[in-house]
Protein backbone atom coordinates (compact mmCIF):
# COMPACT_ATOMS: atom_id res chain seq x y z
CA UNK A 1 0.00 0.00 0.00
CA UNK A 2 2.70 2.45 1.07
CA UNK A 3 4.95 1.27 -1.73
CA UNK A 4 2.27 1.81 -4.36
CA UNK A 5 1.64 5.32 -3.06
CA UNK A 6 5.33 6.06 -3.41
CA UNK A 7 5.29 4.82 -6.99
CA UNK A 8 2.30 6.90 -7.77
CA UNK A 9 3.97 9.98 -6.40
CA UNK A 10 7.16 9.29 -8.38
CA UNK A 11 5.08 8.92 -11.53
CA UNK A 12 3.24 12.16 -10.85
CA UNK A 13 6.50 14.01 -10.26
CA UNK A 14 7.94 12.59 -13.48
CA UNK A 15 4.92 13.73 -15.49
CA UNK A 16 5.01 17.22 -13.99
CA UNK A 17 8.70 17.48 -14.79
CA UNK A 18 8.19 16.11 -18.31
CA UNK A 19 5.57 18.68 -19.18
CA UNK A 20 7.62 21.48 -17.65
CA UNK A 21 10.59 20.55 -19.86
CA UNK A 22 8.33 20.10 -22.88
CA UNK A 23 7.14 23.66 -22.51
CA UNK A 24 10.64 24.93 -21.98
CA UNK A 25 11.39 23.98 -25.57
CA UNK A 26 8.77 26.43 -26.78
CA UNK A 27 9.48 29.25 -24.36
CA UNK A 28 9.85 31.78 -27.19
CA UNK A 29 6.13 31.60 -27.92
CA UNK A 30 5.46 32.88 -24.43
CA UNK A 31 7.41 36.01 -25.16
CA UNK A 32 4.73 37.27 -27.52
CA UNK A 33 2.21 35.86 -25.05
CA UNK A 34 3.20 38.48 -22.49
CA UNK A 35 2.36 41.27 -24.94
CA UNK A 36 -0.79 39.52 -25.99
CA UNK A 37 -1.98 39.33 -22.40
CA UNK A 38 -1.00 42.95 -21.91
CA UNK A 39 -3.26 43.96 -24.79
CA UNK A 40 -6.15 41.87 -23.50
CA UNK A 41 -5.77 43.22 -19.99
CA UNK A 42 -5.58 46.73 -21.43
CA UNK A 43 -8.91 46.34 -23.21
CA UNK A 44 -10.76 45.66 -19.97
CA UNK A 45 -8.59 47.95 -17.87
CA UNK A 46 -9.44 51.03 -19.93
CA UNK A 47 -13.10 50.10 -20.16
CA UNK A 48 -13.41 49.72 -16.41
CA UNK A 49 -11.47 52.93 -15.90
CA UNK A 50 -14.04 54.72 -18.07
CA UNK A 51 -16.94 53.03 -16.28
CA UNK A 52 -15.66 54.31 -12.95
CA UNK A 53 -14.92 57.84 -14.23
CA UNK A 54 -16.61 60.23 -11.80
CA UNK A 55 -17.99 57.38 -9.64
CA UNK A 56 -16.82 56.31 -6.19
CA UNK A 57 -18.28 52.87 -5.63
CA UNK A 58 -19.93 50.33 -7.93
CA UNK A 59 -21.18 46.93 -6.76
CA UNK A 60 -18.89 47.15 -3.73
CA UNK A 61 -15.70 48.09 -5.63
CA UNK A 62 -13.78 51.36 -5.68
CA UNK A 63 -12.09 52.40 -8.91
CA UNK A 64 -8.64 51.41 -7.65
CA UNK A 65 -9.90 48.04 -6.39
CA UNK A 66 -11.61 47.35 -9.70
CA UNK A 67 -8.53 48.14 -11.78
CA UNK A 68 -6.41 45.93 -9.54
CA UNK A 69 -9.09 43.24 -9.87
CA UNK A 70 -8.85 43.31 -13.67
CA UNK A 71 -5.06 43.03 -13.66
CA UNK A 72 -4.86 40.33 -10.98
CA UNK A 73 -7.67 38.27 -12.50
CA UNK A 74 -5.92 38.12 -15.87
CA UNK A 75 -2.40 37.68 -14.56
CA UNK A 76 -3.50 34.73 -12.41
CA UNK A 77 -5.42 33.28 -15.32
CA UNK A 78 -2.12 33.00 -17.17
CA UNK A 79 -1.15 30.51 -14.42
CA UNK A 80 -4.23 28.32 -14.06
CA UNK A 81 -5.35 28.37 -17.69
CA UNK A 82 -4.94 25.04 -19.44
CA UNK A 83 -5.51 23.54 -22.84
CA UNK A 84 -6.69 20.26 -21.36
CA UNK A 85 -10.05 20.44 -23.12
CA UNK A 86 -8.39 20.86 -26.50
CA UNK A 87 -5.74 18.21 -25.89
CA UNK A 88 -8.15 15.60 -24.65
CA UNK A 89 -10.55 16.32 -27.49
CA UNK A 90 -7.75 16.00 -30.05
CA UNK A 91 -6.62 12.69 -28.53
CA UNK A 92 -10.16 11.39 -28.73
CA UNK A 93 -10.62 12.59 -32.28
CA UNK A 94 -7.43 11.19 -33.75
CA UNK A 95 -7.52 8.01 -31.68
CA UNK A 96 -4.33 8.64 -29.68
CA UNK A 97 -6.41 8.02 -26.60
CA UNK A 98 -6.24 4.31 -27.38
CA UNK A 99 -2.49 4.42 -26.67
CA UNK A 100 -3.10 6.37 -23.48
CA UNK A 101 -5.59 3.76 -22.30
CA UNK A 102 -3.00 1.02 -22.70
CA UNK A 103 -0.46 2.78 -20.49
CA UNK A 104 -0.39 1.63 -16.88
CA UNK A 105 -1.51 4.88 -15.31
CA UNK A 106 -4.72 6.66 -14.53
CA UNK A 107 -5.58 8.79 -17.54
CA UNK A 108 -7.14 11.66 -15.64
CA UNK A 109 -4.43 11.85 -12.98
CA UNK A 110 -1.78 11.82 -15.67
CA UNK A 111 -3.52 14.67 -17.45
CA UNK A 112 -3.74 16.75 -14.26
CA UNK A 113 -0.06 16.16 -13.53
CA UNK A 114 0.92 17.30 -17.00
CA UNK A 115 -1.34 20.33 -16.71
CA UNK A 116 0.33 21.15 -13.41
CA UNK A 117 3.76 20.92 -15.01
CA UNK A 118 2.58 23.36 -17.64
CA UNK A 119 1.09 25.64 -14.99
CA UNK A 120 4.40 25.73 -13.11
CA UNK A 121 6.14 26.59 -16.34
CA UNK A 122 3.64 29.33 -17.06
CA UNK A 123 4.02 30.67 -13.54
CA UNK A 124 7.74 31.22 -14.10
CA UNK A 125 7.79 32.27 -17.74
CA UNK A 126 4.42 33.91 -18.21
CA UNK A 127 2.60 34.90 -15.02
CA UNK A 128 5.55 36.46 -13.20
CA UNK A 129 6.94 38.37 -16.21
CA UNK A 130 3.45 39.63 -17.12
CA UNK A 131 2.78 40.70 -13.53
CA UNK A 132 6.13 42.45 -13.21
CA UNK A 133 5.88 44.24 -16.57
CA UNK A 134 2.40 45.50 -15.72
CA UNK A 135 3.45 46.51 -12.23
CA UNK A 136 6.29 48.58 -13.70
CA UNK A 137 3.94 50.21 -16.21
CA UNK A 138 1.16 50.77 -13.75
CA UNK A 139 1.75 49.91 -10.07
CA UNK A 140 -1.38 48.18 -8.81
CA UNK A 141 -2.49 47.41 -5.25
CA UNK A 142 -0.71 44.61 -3.39
CA UNK A 143 -2.50 42.38 -0.88
CA UNK A 144 -3.21 44.31 2.35
CA UNK A 145 -1.09 42.03 4.54
CA UNK A 146 1.11 38.96 4.50
CA UNK A 147 -1.67 36.56 5.53
CA UNK A 148 -3.95 37.69 2.71
CA UNK A 149 -1.08 37.35 0.23
CA UNK A 150 -0.24 33.87 1.48
CA UNK A 151 -3.84 32.67 1.42
CA UNK A 152 -4.24 34.16 -2.04
CA UNK A 153 -1.30 32.10 -3.34
CA UNK A 154 -2.90 28.99 -1.83
CA UNK A 155 -6.16 29.89 -3.55
CA UNK A 156 -4.33 30.03 -6.91
CA UNK A 157 -3.75 26.33 -6.44
CA UNK A 158 -7.49 25.89 -5.90
CA UNK A 159 -8.18 27.87 -9.07
CA UNK A 160 -5.88 25.53 -10.95
CA UNK A 161 -7.52 22.38 -9.58
CA UNK A 162 -11.07 23.49 -10.35
CA UNK A 163 -10.25 24.90 -13.76
CA UNK A 164 -8.22 21.82 -14.80
CA UNK A 165 -11.04 19.46 -13.84
CA UNK A 166 -13.71 21.52 -15.61
CA UNK A 167 -11.44 21.69 -18.62
CA UNK A 168 -10.86 17.95 -18.71
CA UNK A 169 -14.57 17.27 -18.47
CA UNK A 170 -15.24 19.65 -21.34
CA UNK A 171 -12.64 17.77 -23.36
CA UNK A 172 -14.28 14.44 -22.58
CA UNK A 173 -17.47 15.73 -24.20
CA UNK A 174 -15.66 14.92 -27.45
CA UNK A 175 -16.62 11.30 -26.74
CA UNK A 176 -20.24 12.23 -27.27
CA UNK A 177 -20.03 14.73 -30.09
CA UNK A 178 -17.74 14.92 -33.08
CA UNK A 179 -17.84 18.68 -33.01
CA UNK A 180 -15.15 19.95 -30.69
CA UNK A 181 -14.60 23.60 -31.61
CA UNK A 182 -18.12 24.33 -30.42
CA UNK A 183 -17.30 22.83 -27.03
CA UNK A 184 -14.16 24.93 -26.49
CA UNK A 185 -15.97 28.07 -27.39
CA UNK A 186 -18.99 27.41 -25.23
CA UNK A 187 -16.69 26.53 -22.34
CA UNK A 188 -14.62 29.66 -22.91
CA UNK A 189 -17.74 31.84 -22.80
CA UNK A 190 -18.99 30.20 -19.61
CA UNK A 191 -15.60 30.49 -17.93
CA UNK A 192 -15.10 34.13 -18.97
CA UNK A 193 -18.49 35.20 -17.67
CA UNK A 194 -19.16 32.92 -14.70
CA UNK A 195 -15.73 32.84 -13.02
CA UNK A 196 -15.76 36.62 -12.59
CA UNK A 197 -12.80 37.09 -14.94
CA UNK A 198 -14.50 39.77 -17.04
CA UNK A 199 -17.11 41.07 -14.61
CA UNK A 200 -17.03 40.69 -10.80
CA UNK A 201 -19.95 38.49 -9.75
CA UNK A 202 -21.37 41.31 -7.58
CA UNK A 203 -22.19 43.26 -10.77
CA UNK A 204 -24.68 40.64 -11.95
CA UNK A 205 -28.41 40.77 -11.24
CA UNK A 206 -29.48 39.23 -7.92
CA UNK A 207 -31.03 36.11 -9.46
CA UNK A 208 -27.92 35.29 -11.46
CA UNK A 209 -25.71 35.70 -8.40
CA UNK A 210 -27.94 33.21 -6.61
CA UNK A 211 -27.56 30.71 -9.44
CA UNK A 212 -23.78 31.12 -9.50
CA UNK A 213 -23.57 30.56 -5.74
CA UNK A 214 -24.43 26.90 -6.39
CA UNK A 215 -21.77 26.45 -9.07
CA UNK A 216 -18.00 26.03 -8.90
CA UNK A 217 -17.06 28.80 -11.34
CA UNK A 218 -16.61 31.79 -9.05
CA UNK A 219 -14.10 29.83 -6.96
CA UNK A 220 -11.73 30.06 -9.96
CA UNK A 221 -11.39 33.83 -10.19
CA UNK A 222 -13.86 35.99 -8.25
CA UNK A 223 -13.37 34.58 -4.74
CA UNK A 224 -9.54 34.44 -4.91
CA UNK A 225 -9.55 38.05 -6.12
CA UNK A 226 -11.56 39.05 -3.07
CA UNK A 227 -8.82 37.54 -0.90
CA UNK A 228 -6.17 39.45 -2.84
CA UNK A 229 -8.00 42.74 -2.44
CA UNK A 230 -8.56 42.12 1.27
CA UNK A 231 -12.33 42.27 0.79
CA UNK A 232 -12.69 39.17 2.96
CA UNK A 233 -10.96 38.79 6.34
CA UNK A 234 -8.80 35.80 7.30
CA UNK A 235 -11.83 33.73 8.32
CA UNK A 236 -13.52 34.64 5.05
CA UNK A 237 -10.40 33.71 3.11
CA UNK A 238 -10.23 30.33 4.83
CA UNK A 239 -13.89 29.83 3.93
CA UNK A 240 -12.99 30.51 0.30
CA UNK A 241 -10.23 27.89 0.46
CA UNK A 242 -12.66 25.42 2.02
CA UNK A 243 -15.11 26.11 -0.75
CA UNK A 244 -12.43 25.53 -3.38
CA UNK A 245 -11.47 22.27 -1.67
CA UNK A 246 -15.11 21.21 -1.63
CA UNK A 247 -15.51 21.85 -5.35
CA UNK A 248 -12.18 20.23 -6.21
CA UNK A 249 -13.32 17.03 -4.47
CA UNK A 250 -16.83 17.09 -5.94
CA UNK A 251 -15.45 17.67 -9.44
CA UNK A 252 -12.93 14.88 -8.93
CA UNK A 253 -15.69 12.35 -8.32
CA UNK A 254 -17.91 13.83 -11.01
CA UNK A 255 -14.97 13.55 -13.37
CA UNK A 256 -14.53 9.84 -12.51
CA UNK A 257 -18.18 9.19 -13.16
CA UNK A 258 -18.10 11.14 -16.38
CA UNK A 259 -15.02 9.26 -17.50
CA UNK A 260 -16.70 5.89 -17.00
CA UNK A 261 -19.70 6.99 -19.02
CA UNK A 262 -17.48 8.50 -21.68
CA UNK A 263 -15.12 5.57 -22.24
CA UNK A 264 -18.09 3.36 -22.96
CA UNK A 265 -18.85 5.68 -25.85
CA UNK A 266 -15.38 5.39 -27.29
CA UNK A 267 -15.22 4.84 -31.01
CA UNK A 268 -11.73 4.94 -32.50
CA UNK A 269 -11.93 6.31 -36.01
CA UNK A 270 -9.69 3.96 -37.92
CA UNK A 271 -5.93 4.03 -37.22
CA UNK B 1 -9.58 48.93 -73.75
CA UNK B 2 -7.57 48.47 -70.57
CA UNK B 3 -10.62 49.40 -68.60
CA UNK B 4 -12.71 46.86 -70.41
CA UNK B 5 -10.32 44.03 -69.51
CA UNK B 6 -10.15 45.20 -65.89
CA UNK B 7 -13.92 44.97 -65.70
CA UNK B 8 -13.99 41.55 -67.29
CA UNK B 9 -11.36 40.29 -64.90
CA UNK B 10 -13.51 41.57 -62.05
CA UNK B 11 -16.55 39.68 -63.34
CA UNK B 12 -14.44 36.58 -63.89
CA UNK B 13 -13.21 36.66 -60.30
CA UNK B 14 -16.77 37.23 -59.13
CA UNK B 15 -17.96 34.17 -60.99
CA UNK B 16 -15.13 32.05 -59.59
CA UNK B 17 -15.96 33.34 -56.12
CA UNK B 18 -19.45 31.92 -56.42
CA UNK B 19 -18.08 28.56 -57.49
CA UNK B 20 -15.73 28.52 -54.51
CA UNK B 21 -18.54 29.60 -52.18
CA UNK B 22 -20.77 26.80 -53.48
CA UNK B 23 -18.01 24.22 -52.99
CA UNK B 24 -17.27 25.58 -49.55
CA UNK B 25 -20.87 25.30 -48.44
CA UNK B 26 -21.08 21.76 -49.82
CA UNK B 27 -18.06 20.63 -47.83
CA UNK B 28 -19.33 22.33 -44.68
CA UNK B 29 -22.79 20.89 -45.10
CA UNK B 30 -21.31 17.41 -45.21
CA UNK B 31 -21.02 17.80 -41.43
CA UNK B 32 -24.26 19.62 -40.87
CA UNK B 33 -24.32 19.31 -37.08
CA UNK B 34 -20.77 20.63 -36.91
CA UNK B 35 -21.68 23.54 -39.12
CA UNK B 36 -24.52 24.76 -36.94
CA UNK B 37 -22.66 24.23 -33.67
CA UNK B 38 -19.69 26.17 -35.05
CA UNK B 39 -21.91 29.03 -36.12
CA UNK B 40 -23.87 29.03 -32.88
CA UNK B 41 -20.74 28.95 -30.74
CA UNK B 42 -19.32 31.85 -32.69
CA UNK B 43 -22.44 33.86 -31.96
CA UNK B 44 -22.01 32.90 -28.32
CA UNK B 45 -18.40 34.16 -28.37
CA UNK B 46 -19.52 37.48 -29.80
CA UNK B 47 -22.28 37.75 -27.24
CA UNK B 48 -19.75 37.97 -24.39
CA UNK B 49 -19.22 41.64 -25.23
CA UNK B 50 -22.96 42.14 -25.45
CA UNK B 51 -23.47 40.66 -21.98
CA UNK B 52 -20.60 42.79 -20.72
CA UNK B 53 -22.22 45.97 -22.01
CA UNK B 54 -25.68 45.06 -20.75
CA UNK B 55 -24.36 44.16 -17.29
CA UNK B 56 -22.32 47.34 -16.90
CA UNK B 57 -25.29 49.48 -17.85
CA UNK B 58 -27.43 47.97 -15.13
CA UNK B 59 -25.07 49.83 -12.77
CA UNK B 60 -24.29 53.09 -14.58
CA UNK B 61 -26.44 55.35 -16.80
CA UNK B 62 -23.60 56.25 -19.18
CA UNK B 63 -19.89 55.68 -19.81
CA UNK B 64 -18.02 58.93 -20.45
CA UNK B 65 -21.14 60.48 -21.95
CA UNK B 66 -22.18 57.44 -24.04
CA UNK B 67 -25.55 55.92 -23.22
CA UNK B 68 -26.37 52.22 -23.23
CA UNK B 69 -28.14 52.47 -26.58
CA UNK B 70 -25.30 54.40 -28.17
CA UNK B 71 -22.69 51.89 -26.99
CA UNK B 72 -24.90 49.05 -28.24
CA UNK B 73 -25.31 50.74 -31.61
CA UNK B 74 -21.54 51.21 -31.99
CA UNK B 75 -21.03 47.57 -31.04
CA UNK B 76 -23.67 46.50 -33.57
CA UNK B 77 -22.07 48.54 -36.32
CA UNK B 78 -18.66 47.09 -35.50
CA UNK B 79 -20.04 43.56 -35.90
CA UNK B 80 -20.94 44.18 -39.56
CA UNK B 81 -17.40 44.76 -40.92
CA UNK B 82 -16.17 42.31 -38.29
CA UNK B 83 -18.53 39.68 -39.73
CA UNK B 84 -17.18 40.23 -43.25
CA UNK B 85 -13.64 40.09 -41.92
CA UNK B 86 -14.35 36.86 -40.00
CA UNK B 87 -15.94 35.30 -43.05
CA UNK B 88 -13.24 36.30 -45.51
CA UNK B 89 -9.92 37.33 -44.00
CA UNK B 90 -9.66 35.72 -40.56
CA UNK B 91 -7.73 32.71 -41.80
CA UNK B 92 -5.13 34.76 -43.58
CA UNK B 93 -3.12 33.90 -40.49
CA UNK B 94 -2.60 30.48 -42.08
CA UNK B 95 -0.55 32.05 -44.86
CA UNK B 96 2.93 32.04 -43.28
CA UNK B 97 2.68 28.44 -42.14
CA UNK B 98 0.52 26.81 -44.80
CA UNK B 99 1.32 28.74 -47.95
CA UNK B 100 4.88 29.94 -47.41
CA UNK B 101 6.58 27.34 -45.22
CA UNK B 102 4.80 24.33 -46.70
CA UNK B 103 4.95 25.81 -50.15
CA UNK B 104 1.29 25.59 -51.07
CA UNK B 105 1.67 28.87 -52.85
CA UNK B 106 3.28 26.95 -55.75
CA UNK B 107 -0.14 25.71 -56.74
CA UNK B 108 -1.71 29.15 -56.37
CA UNK B 109 0.95 30.75 -58.55
CA UNK B 110 0.33 28.32 -61.40
CA UNK B 111 -3.26 29.46 -61.86
CA UNK B 112 -4.30 32.47 -63.94
CA UNK B 113 -6.09 34.17 -61.06
CA UNK B 114 -5.16 36.87 -58.58
CA UNK B 115 -3.02 35.24 -55.90
CA UNK B 116 -4.48 37.08 -52.91
CA UNK B 117 -7.98 36.32 -54.19
CA UNK B 118 -7.19 32.62 -54.39
CA UNK B 119 -5.73 32.49 -50.89
CA UNK B 120 -8.78 34.32 -49.51
CA UNK B 121 -11.31 32.01 -51.16
CA UNK B 122 -9.35 28.93 -50.12
CA UNK B 123 -9.18 29.91 -46.46
CA UNK B 124 -12.50 31.69 -45.95
CA UNK B 125 -15.07 30.71 -43.31
CA UNK B 126 -18.00 32.07 -45.22
CA UNK B 127 -20.70 31.23 -42.68
CA UNK B 128 -19.25 33.72 -40.19
CA UNK B 129 -20.61 36.52 -42.38
CA UNK B 130 -23.80 35.84 -40.43
CA UNK B 131 -22.22 37.72 -37.53
CA UNK B 132 -22.97 40.85 -39.56
CA UNK B 133 -26.65 39.98 -39.36
CA UNK B 134 -26.42 39.95 -35.57
CA UNK B 135 -24.84 43.39 -35.75
CA UNK B 136 -27.65 44.71 -37.93
CA UNK B 137 -30.25 43.38 -35.48
CA UNK B 138 -28.47 45.10 -32.56
CA UNK B 139 -28.33 48.36 -34.56
CA UNK B 140 -32.03 48.20 -35.41
CA UNK B 141 -32.93 47.46 -31.77
CA UNK B 142 -30.79 50.20 -30.23
CA UNK B 143 -31.72 52.62 -33.00
CA UNK B 144 -35.41 52.07 -32.28
CA UNK B 145 -34.82 52.58 -28.55
CA UNK B 146 -33.19 55.93 -29.27
CA UNK B 147 -35.82 56.93 -31.88
CA UNK B 148 -33.08 57.51 -34.43
CA UNK B 149 -34.47 59.17 -37.54
CA UNK B 150 -33.30 57.43 -40.71
CA UNK B 151 -32.76 59.28 -43.99
CA UNK B 152 -32.74 57.61 -47.37
CA UNK B 153 -29.07 58.46 -47.79
CA UNK B 154 -28.16 56.60 -44.62
CA UNK B 155 -28.28 53.29 -46.46
CA UNK B 156 -25.86 53.98 -49.32
CA UNK B 157 -23.67 55.78 -46.78
CA UNK B 158 -23.75 52.76 -44.46
CA UNK B 159 -22.74 50.51 -47.35
CA UNK B 160 -19.83 52.78 -48.20
CA UNK B 161 -18.66 52.97 -44.58
CA UNK B 162 -19.00 49.23 -44.00
CA UNK B 163 -17.02 48.68 -47.20
CA UNK B 164 -14.29 51.00 -45.99
CA UNK B 165 -14.22 49.42 -42.55
CA UNK B 166 -13.99 45.91 -44.02
CA UNK B 167 -11.08 47.04 -46.20
CA UNK B 168 -9.26 48.27 -43.09
CA UNK B 169 -9.47 44.78 -41.65
CA UNK B 170 -8.64 43.19 -44.99
CA UNK B 171 -5.67 45.51 -45.51
CA UNK B 172 -4.18 44.99 -42.07
CA UNK B 173 -4.56 41.20 -42.25
CA UNK B 174 -3.11 41.07 -45.77
CA UNK B 175 -0.18 43.09 -44.52
CA UNK B 176 0.35 40.77 -41.55
CA UNK B 177 0.02 37.66 -43.71
CA UNK B 178 2.55 39.13 -46.16
CA UNK B 179 5.11 39.51 -43.40
CA UNK B 180 5.27 35.71 -43.51
CA UNK B 181 7.20 36.00 -46.79
CA UNK B 182 10.03 37.70 -44.93
CA UNK B 183 9.80 36.09 -41.51
CA UNK B 184 9.28 32.60 -42.99
CA UNK B 185 7.02 31.41 -40.23
CA UNK B 186 4.38 32.78 -37.99
CA UNK B 187 5.34 35.89 -36.08
CA UNK B 188 2.60 35.44 -33.51
CA UNK B 189 1.40 38.92 -34.34
CA UNK B 190 -2.07 37.91 -35.50
CA UNK B 191 -3.62 37.17 -32.08
CA UNK B 192 -2.13 40.38 -30.74
CA UNK B 193 -3.65 42.43 -33.55
CA UNK B 194 -6.92 40.56 -33.17
CA UNK B 195 -7.07 41.45 -29.49
CA UNK B 196 -6.22 45.04 -30.29
CA UNK B 197 -9.00 45.14 -32.89
CA UNK B 198 -11.44 44.32 -30.11
CA UNK B 199 -10.79 47.79 -28.71
CA UNK B 200 -12.70 49.11 -31.72
CA UNK B 201 -16.01 47.84 -30.35
CA UNK B 202 -16.24 50.67 -27.84
CA UNK B 203 -16.18 54.47 -28.16
CA UNK B 204 -12.56 55.46 -28.75
CA UNK B 205 -12.99 58.32 -26.26
CA UNK B 206 -12.78 55.62 -23.57
CA UNK B 207 -9.09 55.31 -24.32
CA UNK B 208 -6.42 57.89 -23.67
CA UNK B 209 -3.12 59.10 -25.07
CA UNK B 210 -0.99 56.59 -26.93
CA UNK B 211 -3.69 53.91 -27.26
CA UNK B 212 -6.14 56.35 -28.78
CA UNK B 213 -3.47 57.54 -31.20
CA UNK B 214 -2.62 53.97 -32.23
CA UNK B 215 -6.29 53.08 -32.73
CA UNK B 216 -6.82 56.15 -34.87
CA UNK B 217 -3.67 56.42 -36.96
CA UNK B 218 -1.44 53.33 -36.72
CA UNK B 219 -3.78 50.34 -36.58
CA UNK B 220 -6.98 52.29 -37.23
CA UNK B 221 -9.55 49.99 -35.63
CA UNK B 222 -11.42 53.06 -34.36
CA UNK B 223 -12.49 53.46 -38.01
CA UNK B 224 -14.07 50.00 -38.05
CA UNK B 225 -16.88 50.61 -35.60
CA UNK B 226 -16.73 53.83 -33.68
CA UNK B 227 -16.07 56.66 -36.15
CA UNK B 228 -18.45 55.56 -38.91
CA UNK B 229 -21.29 54.77 -36.51
CA UNK B 230 -21.21 58.29 -35.01
CA UNK B 231 -22.75 59.60 -38.25
CA UNK B 232 -25.89 57.57 -37.63
CA UNK B 233 -25.92 58.53 -33.95
CA UNK B 234 -25.84 62.15 -35.20
CA UNK B 235 -22.83 62.89 -33.06
CA UNK B 236 -21.35 65.14 -35.68
CA UNK B 237 -18.28 66.15 -33.68
CA UNK B 238 -16.58 63.08 -35.20
CA UNK B 239 -17.88 63.72 -38.74
CA UNK B 240 -14.48 64.40 -40.38
CA UNK B 241 -13.16 61.09 -39.04
CA UNK B 242 -16.31 59.23 -40.04
CA UNK B 243 -16.06 60.47 -43.61
CA UNK B 244 -12.41 59.46 -43.72
CA UNK B 245 -13.34 55.78 -43.20
CA UNK B 246 -13.41 54.75 -46.90
CA UNK B 247 -10.15 56.61 -47.52
CA UNK B 248 -8.41 54.90 -44.60
CA UNK B 249 -9.82 51.55 -45.76
CA UNK B 250 -8.64 52.02 -49.32
CA UNK B 251 -5.24 53.27 -48.11
CA UNK B 252 -4.67 50.26 -45.90
CA UNK B 253 -5.88 47.80 -48.48
CA UNK B 254 -3.59 49.24 -51.15
CA UNK B 255 -0.71 49.11 -48.68
CA UNK B 256 -1.50 45.48 -47.81
CA UNK B 257 -1.79 44.58 -51.48
CA UNK B 258 1.54 46.22 -52.38
CA UNK B 259 3.38 44.41 -49.61
CA UNK B 260 1.69 41.17 -50.69
CA UNK B 261 2.91 41.67 -54.28
CA UNK B 262 6.44 42.26 -53.04
CA UNK B 263 6.21 39.16 -50.89
CA UNK B 264 5.02 37.08 -53.84
CA UNK B 265 8.02 38.24 -55.85
CA UNK B 266 10.29 37.15 -52.98
CA UNK B 267 8.69 33.74 -52.65
CA UNK B 268 10.96 30.91 -53.79
CA UNK B 269 8.91 27.83 -52.92
CA UNK B 270 9.61 25.12 -50.39
CA UNK B 271 11.59 22.89 -52.75
CA UNK B 272 8.98 20.35 -53.85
Amino acid sequence: MFESLRHRFALAAALVRLEFINNLAYRATYFTGVFNYGIQIGAYYFLWDAVFAGRRLLAGFTREEMLTYVIVAWVVRSFYFSNLDRRVAVEIRNGDIAMELILPYDYQEAKYCRAFGEALFRLLFFTLPTGIVIYLLRPFQLPPNFTAGFLFILSMLGSFLINAQLSLMAGLLAFFTQSTSGIYRAKRVIMDLCTGLLIPISFYPEWFQKVLAFLPFQAVSYLPNLIYLGKVDTAGALAVLARQFFWAVVLFFLGRLFWRLAVRHLVIQGG
Amino acid sequence: MARQSWFRSFLWHGEIFFHYAAQYLKTRMAYRGDFWIYLLSDFLMQSVNLIFILTIFTRVPHIKGWSREEVLFIYGFFLVPFGFYSGLFNHLFDVPEKYVLRGELDRVLLRPLNTLFQVVVETMNLELIFIALGGIIIMIYSGAQMDLAWHWWDFPLALLLVGGATLIYGGIYTLLASLGFWAEGNLGLMPMIYNLSQYGRYPVTVYRGVIRFILTWILPFAFVGFFPSTIFLRRYEFLPYALLTPVVGLGFFVLGWRVWQRGIRRYVGAGH
